[in-house]
């Protein structure tokens, strides 16, 4: 469950991005996970709704685009989509030595509110907010 | 209010990423050679340290940190063999992060070692996503097992430089086709180094103990 680490580390990156461009709620956040990060989107997605639960981040959606695996090859220098786990080139048989893509474990943007009225939940796309009846 | 979306582009182990860039630092300044040993629980990580240190002791100046969910044990035993060892214990936590090895290595004398080995928490998944500073890292996978390991775990075997395939002399009593492993962990990985080992009768160490001695040597002030 290294997904709790790693959702921790997003949750302070995400909380102090929101600081610095004053953030009032954040909606949805997008993510690029390579194949090769060894990360589980649901429980990543566990870890981030259960961290976030105080703060602006509360109900934001996290969109995460999954990269394949790219190598390239050392000898012909083709870069290929890695398939059953097999760096070497289609090509030429030769072994890629490279990594082009795969490992990639990012944020790319967040969506958010900002504004002076503290009105709650905004987001268009996003958290339901039980109403009370 | 207005919605916005602000582009961020900031790899999220950043924080972990700088730790271990300073700790890496620390080892260069001081000569030291560093690796990261990782695998499954009782594959045999700490049987590995103790041959290596009864076999390079005399020669190289080492010490161990020692990661694990609970108990002091495998430090002792490090002891006992004349190491510095400290022990990490991350209490249920999977993995070794850049943050524990940097507290670790403030208790040891980093002026007068030559290589640092790094026993990760017994676990072929969560570690290899946590760069410690090592320059290498070290995959010990034995052969009960199973040799359908590296297809089924590929980020360690993708990530390490040395594989060590443990307990051979238990190869007779089971099905493990080791040339299976080899073919699959080179596919994921040219560059990974194979040693077939056995760490209880001492089979094929003596290409790990090379390969390591080799290794402090080139990385010595």
């Amino acid at each position: 469950m290294h997904e709790l680490s790693i959702a921790q580390s997003l949750l302070d990156i995400v909380l102090e991005e929101s600081e610095r461009h004053r953030l009032k709620k954040i909606c949805l956040i997008r993510l690029q996970v390579g194949e090769m990060a060894a990360v589980v989107p649901e429980a990543l997605n566990f870890c981030f709704e259960t961290l976030s639960e105080s703060t602006v981040a509360k109900g934001a959606a996290l969109e995460i685009e999954t990269l394949p695996v790219v190598a390239r090859c050392s000898e012909c220098r083709l870069s290929f989509q890695v398939e059953n786990q097999s760096f070497l080139c289609p090509e030429c048989g030769y072994p890629a030595l490279e990594m082009v893509s795969g490992r990639e474990l990012s944020i790319v943007s967040i969506e958010g509110e900002t504004g002076d009225r503290d009105d709650s939940d905004q987001c268009s796309s996003g958290s339901q907010h039980p109403s009370s009846e | 209010m207005t919605q916005i979306s602000v582009p961020v582009v900031r790899n999220i182990l950043q924080a972990n990423e700088r730790l271990a860039a300073a700790n890496r630092k620390r080892l260069e300044d001081a000569g030291i050679y560093a690796v990261n040993l990782m695998s499954s629980p009782g594959a045999g990580k700490t049987s590995l340290l103790e041959r290596t240190i009864e076999h390079l002791g005399g020669r190289i100046r080492m010490a161990v940190i020692e990661g694990d969910l609970q108990t002091s044990q495998d430090a002792e035993r490090i002891q006992s063999k004349g190491v510095q060892a400290v022990q990490i214990n991350t209490d249920g936590g999977c993995h070794l992060d850049g943050n524990m090895v940097q507290i670790a290595m403030d208790s040891l004398d980093l002026g007068h070692l030559d290589l640092l080995i790094i026993e990760n928490v017994g676990n072929l998944v969560c570690p290899a996503e946590f760069n410690l500073g090592e320059h290498d890292k070290i995959v010990i996978l034995s052969v009960t097992e199973g040799d359908d390991k590296p297809s089924k775990y590929p980020v360690m075997f993708q990530q390490s430089s040395v594989l060590l395939i443990n307990k051979i002399d238990l190869l007779p009593y089971i099905d493990c086709d080791v040339e299976k492993i080899r073919r699959d962990a080179s596919r994921l990985n040219a560059r990974l180094e194979i040693f077939a080992v056995s760490c209880r009768t001492g089979e094929g160490l003596e290409a790990w103990f090379s390969w390591l001695e080799k290794n402090v040597q080139e990385h010595k002030k």
